[in-house]
């Protein structure tokens, strides 16, 4: 076992894993965040994004041990008592058909807006490139997106 | 979960060559996107791990002041593509770095895992290949240098031994300089797909005539290969669109593609002489040439 402390949504947590621990099994089965989704398990499909440090990760393609003093973003950890205006925007243009490859989607909307609130559709296409929807056809999200821009910028 | 028995996590690369000398039985992980993936396939069974995500010593990219650049191995590629040296002096490099993946792999997969890994498809190999890269390589012992075109062994092998890592990968100014080139990766999708077919090439091109020209191809072979014959052959010939047809057809004598599910052997070979014709032009056109009257 190996002792790793990281911050996850804000809030600091230390366990003792085994090494095998990939980062989507501790936020599933140690922390209890089922927002986080296991999709192809192999990096190819983006449904187990997570934000670490600002930037977006397959959840499953990242040891858990490697998060030594990491700070984790989920999707449980982007809203309040309020939803963040990607998930309203998500919502409001029904970019969600089946559910599960919105928690991906959104945080690598998020994590593309917290860095370019300008972001260019070309830009907001190549930020979900590595998340896969099988129902959309895409254009929903990024109209999605898009809304979610306009929201942010007026906030 | 994987089955991994053990993992070693040491902070510098001193402390890695320790741990890997008495343990030759380790498996290096660099980013994690392909050995993950061994595990998660079941191909690697009570693995002991020897993570080097945590030698800050081997990120980062250096501008040397002969001109050489000296990448780490640790660098990520989304790192590469949005590097100022990179873009600025082997823009080749950042275009083959984009191509790689999605933003969630570029974001974790470095450069130094894609050429350990050995893939036959790895994205920043052909671009390596043309820019001459050499390979620096240490162990408890020393330290040595090899040419990336011979580093290669067979699909998934690479001629690393147990004890050794490879650190750096060192570009030359001579190997850029005046120089371009064009990366062209040819997949069923843009993000998020394997090569069927790489091309890369480099070149420099005076009065109309290719002084160097340098083609490399991936997925052609059972190793990412040099078109030497189709090199050796446009040295010092007027640029016409005869002269790039006949180079690209020659690119196949060292070319042995295979037939996959991911294309036939024939449609590979097709995609070998048309995607390096689109690369000529383009480089012949970046370089001032023009290859019609």
């Amino acid at each position: 076992m190996i002792k790793v402390t990281m911050t996850v949504n804000g809030k600091l947590y230390t366990r003792e894993i085994p090494p095998m621990m990939r980062l989507l099994d501790f936020i599933r089965d140690e922390l209890k965040l089922k927002g986080t989704k296991e999709g192809c398990g192999e990096g190819e499909c983006g449904a187990c994004t997570v934000i670490i440090d600002g930037d977006i990760y397959n959840s499953c393609m990242v040891l858990a041990t490697s998060c030594e003093g990491k700070r984790i973003t989920t999707i449980e950890g982007i809203s309040g008592a309020e939803l963040h205006p990607i998930q309203e925007a998500f919502l409001e243009v029904n970019a969600v058909q089946c559910g599960y490859c919105t928690p991906g989607m959104i945080l690598s909307a998020k994590a593309l807006l917290d860095k370019n609130i300008n972001a260019t559709e070309k830009e907001m296409k190549e930020a979900i490139s590595g998340n896969l929807c099988r129902c959309t056809g895409y254009q929903k999200i990024i109209e999605a997106v898009k809304l979610a821009q306009k929201k942010l910028k007026k906030r | 979960m994987f089955s991994i028995k053990k993992i070693y996590q040491p902070i510098t690369l001193a402390e890695a060559l320790e741990i890997y000398t008495s343990n030759p039985q380790l498996k290096i992980i660099a980013g994690g996107t392909d050995v993950l993936i061994s595990l998660h396939h079941g191909k690697l069974d009570d693995v002991e791990l020897l993570s080097i995500k945590n030698l800050t010593e081997l990120t980062g990219i250096n501008y040397l002041t002969d001109g050489t650049i000296e990448i780490g191995t640790m660098t990520t590629f989304t790192e590469i593509f949005r590097n100022e040296i990179i873009n600025k002096y082997i823009p080749i490099l950042a275009e083959a770095s984009v191509s790689m993946g999605g933003p969630q792999i570029r974001n974790n997969a470095t450069i130094g895992g894609n050429i350990c890994n050995g893939a036959v498809s790895a994205d920043s190999a052909p671009t390596l290949f043309v820019l001459n890269a050499d390979l620096r390589i240490v162990n408890n012992e020393g330290v040595r240098i090899v040419p990336i075109t011979e580093f290669y062994a067979g699909p998934g092998k690479v001629k690393l031994q147990s004890g050794e890592i490879l650190t750096h990968i060192i570009i030359k100014k001579a190997d850029y300089k005046g120089m371009y080139g064009k990366y062209i990766k040819f997949s069923n999708r843009k993000a998020m797909d394997i090569a069927m077919l790489s091309v890369a090439t480099l070149g420099k091109v005076k009065n109309n005539k290719f002084t160097d020209l340098r083609i490399a191809l991936g997925v052609s072979a059972p190793t990412p290969i040099r078109c030497t014959k189709a090199e050796s052959f446009a040295f010092n010939k007027t640029i016409k669109e005869e002269l790039i047809k006949q180079i690209s057809e020659k690119t196949l004598l060292n070319a042995n593609p295979r037939h996959s599910w991911r294309g036939s052997k024939v449609y590979r070979e097709h995609l070998i002489q048309v995607l390096t014709e689109r690369a000529l032009k383009e480089i012949i056109t970046m370089s001032g040439g023009k290859w019609h009257e």
